[in-house]
């Protein structure tokens, strides 16, 4: 071959580095995706062993309320009931987002409608420090004041769900906020217009018209905080009290899923049925955060049909 | 009442609640400041902790927390550069591009005790690499990497497409172009992200106390070569960082003094955080200042 025509059907210099570039990129999107597969495999199949091999009914693991994975019942079958964390989990993050909230769309109102400029100077930059703040010292916060308060105002030891609501609450507070303010910000400029000059008030402007056009967006927030919520771990741990029972009221000891999973995971052995029970603990958990992104989702839908 | 007195009431109940929130958080700040910065001297930040004695330091886990930040971000920065470049240059808009940017979705929302629990599960256990510095720094670029690679993809997309074209039309191929014209123009943004996401794992725990262990073996600082057991460099050691150890003294209770400890600690993290917000401002503005001339 002449060397005119080898040069002409050699590649260039430039688009075998476009080549390469593009494939170094998207090796590094494929193990992201590689990962999160990973992640749901190896859950999951631990997980599932409870069911599979150890032959539980999963019926009996979310309804029954005995969590003591090394002993066995009545009727000889592990004592695997796992309501307790279950409604722990449910129950602090229910409380949390009902109380952050209310806070979160006044904040959010404030720093939209009443006082943008003061709401960017002093609230923005203190939701962004609350953000950053360490779970782990929400929970050494919650354990040298919220339980030591509890413990004065309603007696017993303290700790509970109580106290991790409290906790939780601060802890989900700037999340719900942001996206509120995100929300209201988007409602355009002339539905207000419009309202103030019916003569509305500015208060009768954000109850009936602003905040009804931002719902969709609140409530985003909202899921996103409670998602938040349900997968904190440490902070929870540190106040709930850590005890695998029934919790009958808000302020005896009770435990979450994540707290659960914190103290024993490294406390039993490697695919023995306790161990195995925790991991279907943790595809629990890998379910519900899908569901609250399932939730996001379908708000999102609704909301842009709405408009 | 009539409607004017309504608004005077709701504009005053919702400044008493914004009034409220950063009360809350000039409260928090304050009672971790007050009670912990008294704790706080060279010898608590050198010093190595005690168990069973009061007057124990953070010093090692200090150290850990910082050695374990560099390898993560080692990890993830470049990783997150990459796929940050995929989604934002080349994605094609089709379902598996929706796929992946779910996938990510996933699992930046995953709670962080599960990320922990798949690293143990899979750096620990199945890759043999036991407690350790390695199998932390992997877990924390697990939980890291969806933010990064989100922070990079929107870096690149605030980039005006007139500057691909300009690039194109010089002859550079779309990767030359990327790489020459567009992330220099990015650069503060990413700097910005990644000085940020630095602060998040600094602080993080939850995905540490099955990666990295729960235990600071103590530190040898005269011997840096890294194969050596007790180096400070050595990645294959376990090492318990300065938030797993507030968790840990916490939730174990054995150690005498040990609300001093987390309070003194929890007071250098704090710090540590707003030094990472500060800093994640300030670089960010000066790279803009030096790439654009501006």
């Amino acid at each position: 071959m002449d060397p005119i025509k080898a040069s002409l059907l050699k590649k260039s210099r430039a688009a075998k580095t476009e080549s390469r570039g593009k494939l170094i990129s998207l090796l590094c999107i494929s193990l992201i995706v590689f990962i999160v597969l990973a992640i749901f495999y190896f859950v999951a199949s631990k997980g599932l062993a409870t069911f599979f091999k150890d032959k539980v009914s999963l019926w009996r693991f979310l309804t029954q309320s005995d969590w003591n994975p090394s002993l066995k019942d009545s009727h000889g079958r592990p004592e695997v009931g796992a309501l307790p964390m279950i409604m722990g989990s449910f129950g602090v993050t229910f409380l949390a987002a009902l109380l952050a909230t209310p806070f979160a769309i006044g904040a959010g109102i404030f720093m939209t409608e009443i006082s943008p400029k003061r709401g960017e100077k002093i609230l923005q930059p203190v939701m962004e420090l609350l953000v950053g703040i360490p779970s782990v010292v929400y929970g050494f916060i919650g354990l040298s004041v919220v339980v030591p308060t509890m413990r004065h105002i309603f007696g017993g030891s303290g700790f509970g769900i109580l106290a991790g609501t409290c906790v939780l609450f601060i802890m989900i507070l700037p999340t719900v906020t942001s996206m509120t303010v995100d929300a209201l910000k988007s409602v355009p400029r002339h539905y207000r217009e419009a309202s103030l000059a019916l003569g509305a008030t500015r208060w009768q402007t954000t109850w009936k018209v602003v905040l009804k056009a931002a719902t969709p967006g609140i409530l985003t927030g909202v899921v996103f905080g409670m998602a938040r919520a349900f997968g904190e771990a440490l902070a929870v741990q540190m106040v709930i009290g850590n005890a695998a029972l029934m919790p009958h009221n808000l302020i005896s000891p009770a435990s979450t899923l994540t707290s659960v999973l914190t103290m024993g995971i490294g406390n039993t052995v490697m695919g023995s049925l306790a161990n195995n029970a925790l991991w279907s603990l943790a595809l629990l958990l890998l379910l519900m955060s899908l569901l609250f992104n399932l939730l996001v989702r379908l708000i999102g839908r609704k909301g842009a049909m709405g408009r | 009442m009539d409607a004017k007195k309504w608004d005077k009431v709701a504009t005053g109940v919702l400044t008493l609640i914004a009034g409220l929130i950063v009360l809350l958080l000039a409260s928090l700040l304050g009672y971790i400041l007050i009670r912990g910065l008294p704790h706080v001297t060279w010898q608590f930040l050198t010093n190595p902790a005690s168990t069973f004695t009061k007057g124990g330091g953070i010093g090692v886990q200090l150290f850990n927390s910082f050695y374990l930040l560099v390898i993560a971000m080692v990890i993830s920065v470049p990783l997150s550069i990459g796929a940050g470049i995929y989604l934002a240059e080349y994605a094609p808009k089709n379902w598996v591009t929706n796929v992946v940017r779910t996938a990510i979705e996933v699992l930046s929302s995953l709670p962080s005790v599960v990320v922990g629990l798949f690293g143990f599960l899979v750096f620990v256990i199945q890759f043999k690499l036991g407690f350790s510095i390695l199998a932390g720094a992997l877990a924390l670029t697990v939980f890291n990497l969806p933010l990064l690679t989100r922070n990079v993809e929107d870096a690149l997309k605030s980039i005006h497409f007139t500057q691909r074209e300009a690039g194109l039309a010089l002859g550079l191929s779309r990767y030359e172009t990327v790489k020459h014209v567009i992330i220099p123009e990015a650069l503060p943004n990413i700097i910005t992200g990644m000085i940020l996401g630095a602060g998040r794992i600094f602080g993080e725990a939850a995905a540490l106390i099955y990666t990295a262990g729960q235990s600071a073996p103590s530190l040898d600082f005269t011997n840096w070569n890294p194969t050596y057991i007790a180096s400070p460099l050595n990645p294959m050691r376990p090492a318990e960082t300065l938030a797993v150890h507030i968790w840990k003294i916490n939730s174990e209770g054995i150690m005498p003094d040990a609300t001093a400890v987390s309070a003194g600690a929890s007071a250098v993290l704090i710090i540590a955080v707003l030094l990472f917000n500060w800093l994640a401002r300030v670089i960010g503005k000066r790279v803009y200042r030096k790439m654009t001339a501006a």
